[in-house]
């Protein structure tokens, strides 16, 4: 079991009011990602789950038992940190033993629970071999092979790929995931990285200054963002804005397109924007095209790889009617 | 990275570097080689290099007139019994400032440092006086206590420096992964700052052996460090100039070695971590 | 950031360490001040009691604190000339592509383990010694007529041996800096055509200015107290000659039992110690959070 609660949560350092106000029910089994820019509070907010920050007031409840103030050691929650955290100083073997070693397992459940860990994430020919010896990705999976021993009630992931390579944050990111749907355990995953948070959540909490903007399944998000921060940050490319008399048409004080729902055209069409191509970016399967529209600014358009555009063309967008989103003065999806 | 420079510049360097470093050398070399001569050597109107009629009288003879070994372990039982005391308070404070800090931990290092900064002779005689007092004066442990009170803030401040440097990650790892604050310290810290630990512990036992005000005030004939030992010979006429130079090599080697062992980690603990 | 259980612990395992040294800090310093208000002698214990600004009118007045006050900045001041002068050159040096940089390096360092009585009488005995001195026989080679050091200079015997003693220390901590001059920017002043004297006054001597600074603050700390080598070689003499003020403390409070004379003396070392520490503080502490 593994459900966390999180009711009117604050916490401030000194004068700095990091979160100001969450609550948040996470259910057993979910994988929820924390998303948000850098300084959002998210990492702080797993921090605090954890036990290694007090709150300032309000209540953390893990399978529905108070665990406010009980120390990390307490919580029976497993942590994945950015830097893998590893012992340098032990083994990968004693590394991955040392949970159980502080839960004074017996020597024969340890021997037998490592094995199986290091077998699950390919370590076992590496198990003797110091931290140090091993490559990033390897890390990693000690880090999360330490995790697992502990059969925790949630795992918690602070930006665990960040330190990794492309093609290898690709390819832990299906690991993870696959962990996830083998273990059904509870996990947390906190990240600045949309594309993350799309891929791996049952559902996505997005957070800004320490507020939740909104929580929902990555589709949710992407079809019906509850405002114009959640929707500009989901989405990659991200979503054009446009203010002013153009959005006045639509009854909104601002409105928004994404970049694959345009209609293109070199050729004029009616009630289109007309604008040049600065920057055609040619991708293979698609081409991001940045386009100078007169009178709105830079819009991004997404279009297939096979349409050549150059600097200087003259084309016109046509937003999909059905798919323009429409926001008020507060920022606020209408 | 090596510099590509000529042979003939090489050697030009190499031979000036040697020779000044020699020269820094020489008084030690002297009494390397005194050390092993026979007193009339010593002061013959015609000097040796090396010992004519090598000899290890001296140093039997040390140890008959001043008892060189009680003095010895006088300075063993103070450098590294004040060096331990250091390191059992100096531990938990630093990885108090380094792992908790708060906004007034650099207002603590910098106070703690300033106690060191405070003259011997400022405080002398009452200091003097206190011992007199209690019966302190002549003691070892007497000593031991002023000497661990004397290194304490660059033992802190030390281990405070090598302790910034492992990542509170691991110390927090090991909390999520159920160890409470003794095995957090036990099996993650201390393990980790092994290295740092043992140069701090090497760098106070140096200072403390050489300490020259406080063991040459405070102690005499009982008590008496090395120190105060060698202060003793300090008007010896012609004929102890051997056995003196014995003296001092016995006193004076052990640290050596020590020394040369811990070069490298001796300017972060002579600065107080601010040449690295 | 830690949670409010950690915080507690933190100051229980600070608390020891920080009353030792409160303890230090206060307790002998107040009395030194009170002593020095004091009319306090051993050899004369009849006299008591309040005493006024009469030991530092005593004491300042003195022809002795004058000298030594002197002796203290000739004596500071002199060491600090050689071993910063001196070791920015041996630092260079050692810096340079020579065979054995790492022997050398433990050659170098060596005096500075030499504990100071030895030291002072290496230098007195066997070197500086007008008798059979290396000096007095190096003398007579040449057909000098010897030197008696202690007795004719014995300020300046006494600055040579600090010297020797505090060398090393300076060079090592300057070699250190000087290693940690990137090679990059050497090569990339060697590309921008600046010669080995350009270089070092453009690019090393500006970086080592830290170090140096340094140098000469912890230097200075530790040359106020110079003690043992003093009183091993020349007892302060001849006359006062060779005395600084912490001798001069030692003779007056200690030889001489004259306590509040002798504390009025050491609050005025301290009073000196700390303009000094002053600027040794904000030079430490700029670098604390690097």
């Amino acid at each position: 079991m593994g459900s966390i609660s999180l009711q009117h949560v604050k916490k401030s350092f000194g004068e700095v009011q990091i979160i100001p106000d969450i609550s948040l029910d996470i259910k057993d089994g979910e994988f929820v990602v924390f998303v948000g820019p850098s300084g959002c509070g998210k990492s702080t907010l797993l921090r605090l789950i954890a036990g290694l920050e007090d709150t300032t007031s309000g209540t953390i409840l893990l399978d529905g038992q108070d665990m406010t103030k009980a120390p990390p050691a307490r919580r029976g929650l497993a942590m994945v940190f950015q830097s893998y955290a590893l012992y340098p100083h032990m083994t990968v073997r004693d590394n991955i033993a040392f949970p159980l070693k502080m839960a004074k397992a017996p020597k024969e459940v340890i021997d037998q629970k490592v094995e199986y860990a290091a077998r699950t994430l390919n370590l076992s020919s590496y198990l003797d071999r110091r931290p140090r010896a091993l490559s990033g990705g390897q890390r990693q999976r000690v880090a999360i092979g330490r995790a697992i021993v502990r059969e925790p009630k949630a795992f918690l992931f602070d930006e665990p790929l960040s330190n990794l390579d492309a093609a290898l944050r690709v390819n832990m990111r299906l690991e993870i995931t696959e962990l996830h749907q083998q273990l059904k355990t509870t996990m947390i995953y906190v990240t600045h990285d949309q594309v993350e948070a799309m891929t791996m959540a049952d559902r996505i909490v997005v957070l800004n200054a320490g507020n939740v903007e909104q929580f929902g399944s990555p589709l949710d998000l992407y079809k019906k963002p509850a405002n114009r921060f959640v929707a500009g940050f989901i989405g990659s490319p991200r979503m054009n804005f446009v203010d002013g008399p153009e959005a006045a048409k639509h009854n909104a004080h601002s409105i928004g397109v994404r970049p694959e729902h345009f209609k293109l055209s070199r050729d004029p069409l009616a009630n289109a924007w007309k604008g040049k191509v600065g920057v055609a970016e040619q991708l293979g399967s698609d081409t991001f095209l940045h386009v100078h529209v007169e009178g709105l600014g830079l819009m991004t358009i997404r279009t297939d790889g096979d349409q050549t555009f150059s600097h200087g063309d003259d084309v016109y967008l046509m937003p999909d009617p059905t798919r323009i989103y429409r926001f008020d003065a507060a920022g606020i999806a209408l | 990275m090596a510099r590509n420079v000529s042979t003939g510049t090489k050697i030009g360097f190499t031979f000036a570097a040697w020779a000044i470093a020699l020269l820094l050398f020489s008084p030690i070399l002297w009494v390397l080689l005194t050390a092993f001569k026979t007193e009339a050597e010593a002061i013959a109107n015609s000097p040796t290099f090396l010992p004519q009629n090598f000899t290890l009288e001296n140093f039997s003879a040390v140890q008959d007139r001043s008892d060189y070994v009680k003095h010895a372990t006088n300075s063993i039982l103070v450098s590294v019994g004040s060096t331990l005391l250091g390191l059992a308070i100096g531990i938990p404070a630093a990885w108090a400032m380094a792992f908790a800090p708060t906004k007034r931990t650099k207002d603590v290092l910098m106070w703690m440092l300033s106690t060191k900064m405070m003259p011997a002779v400022g405080v002398l005689i009452p200091i003097y006086l206190i011992f007199r007092d209690l019966r302190l004066l002549d003691t070892v442990h007497g000593l031991t206590l002023i000497m661990t009170v004397i290194n304490l803030p660059i033992i802190i401040w030390m281990l405070y420096t090598y302790f910034k440097e492992i990542p509170v990650d691991i110390l927090e790892a090991a909390r999520m992964d159920g160890a409470e604050l003794y095995n957090e310290i036990v099996h993650v810290l201390v393990p980790m700052a092994v290295p740092g630990i043992a140069s701090t512990l090497l760098l106070n036992v140096i200072l403390a052996w050489n300490e020259a005000f406080w063991s040459i005030t405070l102690t005499s004939g009982r008590a008496g460090t090395l120190t105060a030992f060698i202060s003793s010979f300090s008007s010896p006429q012609g004929l102890f100039l051997a056995k003196l130079s014995a003296a001092s090599l016995l006193a004076i080697a052990p640290i050596l070695l020590m020394g040369w062992f811990s070069q490298k980690q001796l300017v972060r603990g002579l600065t107080f971590g601010a040449v690295k | 950031m830690a949670t409010a259980q950690t915080r507690t612990l933190s100051r229980i395992m600070m608390a020891p360490a920080v009353i030792v040294l409160l303890i230090w800090m206060i307790v002998p310093l107040v009395m030194t001040l009170w002593f020095s208000f004091q009319n306090y002698s051993l050899i004369n214990p009849m006299m008591t009691g309040f005493a006024g600004w009469a030991n530092y009118i005593y004491v300042l007045g003195d022809p002795s604190f004058t000298q030594s006050l002197v002796n203290t900045l000739i004596l500071v001041g002199g060491v600090l000339a050689i071993t910063v002068i001196g070791g920015t050159f041996l630092a260079l040096l050692l810096d340079q592509p020579i065979w054995g940089q790492g022997i050398l390096r433990i050659i170098v360092i060596s005096p500075f383990f030499v504990m100071p009585p030895v030291a002072a009488l290496i230098w007195k005995n066997g070197f500086m010694h007008p008798g059979y001195g290396v000096l007095a026989h190096l003398f007579e080679f040449f057909g000098l007529e010897p030197v008696d050091w202690f007795n004719q200079y014995p300020l300046f015997s006494v600055v040579i041996i600090v010297a020797w003693q505090w060398l090393p220390f300076a060079t090592l901590i300057l070699l250190t800096a000087l290693q940690s001059l990137s090679e990059e920017q050497r090569e990339a002043a060697e590309m921008d055509g600046a010669n080995a004297i350009n270089r070092f006054y453009h690019i090393i001597l500006p970086h080592m200015a830290r170090s140096i600074t340094i140098v000469i603050l912890i230097q200075t700390i530790f040359l106020l107290g110079i003690f043992a080598e003093i009183r091993v070689t020349t007892g302060g003499g001849p006359g006062y000659a060779s005395t600084n003020i912490a001798f001069l403390v030692f003779r007056t409070g200690i030889l001489s039992n004259d306590i509040g004379a002798g504390s009025a003396g050491g609050v005025v070392a301290v009073v000196i110690a700390n303009i000094v520490a002053f600027f040794l503080m904000r030079a430490v502490g700029k670098n604390l959070d690097a």
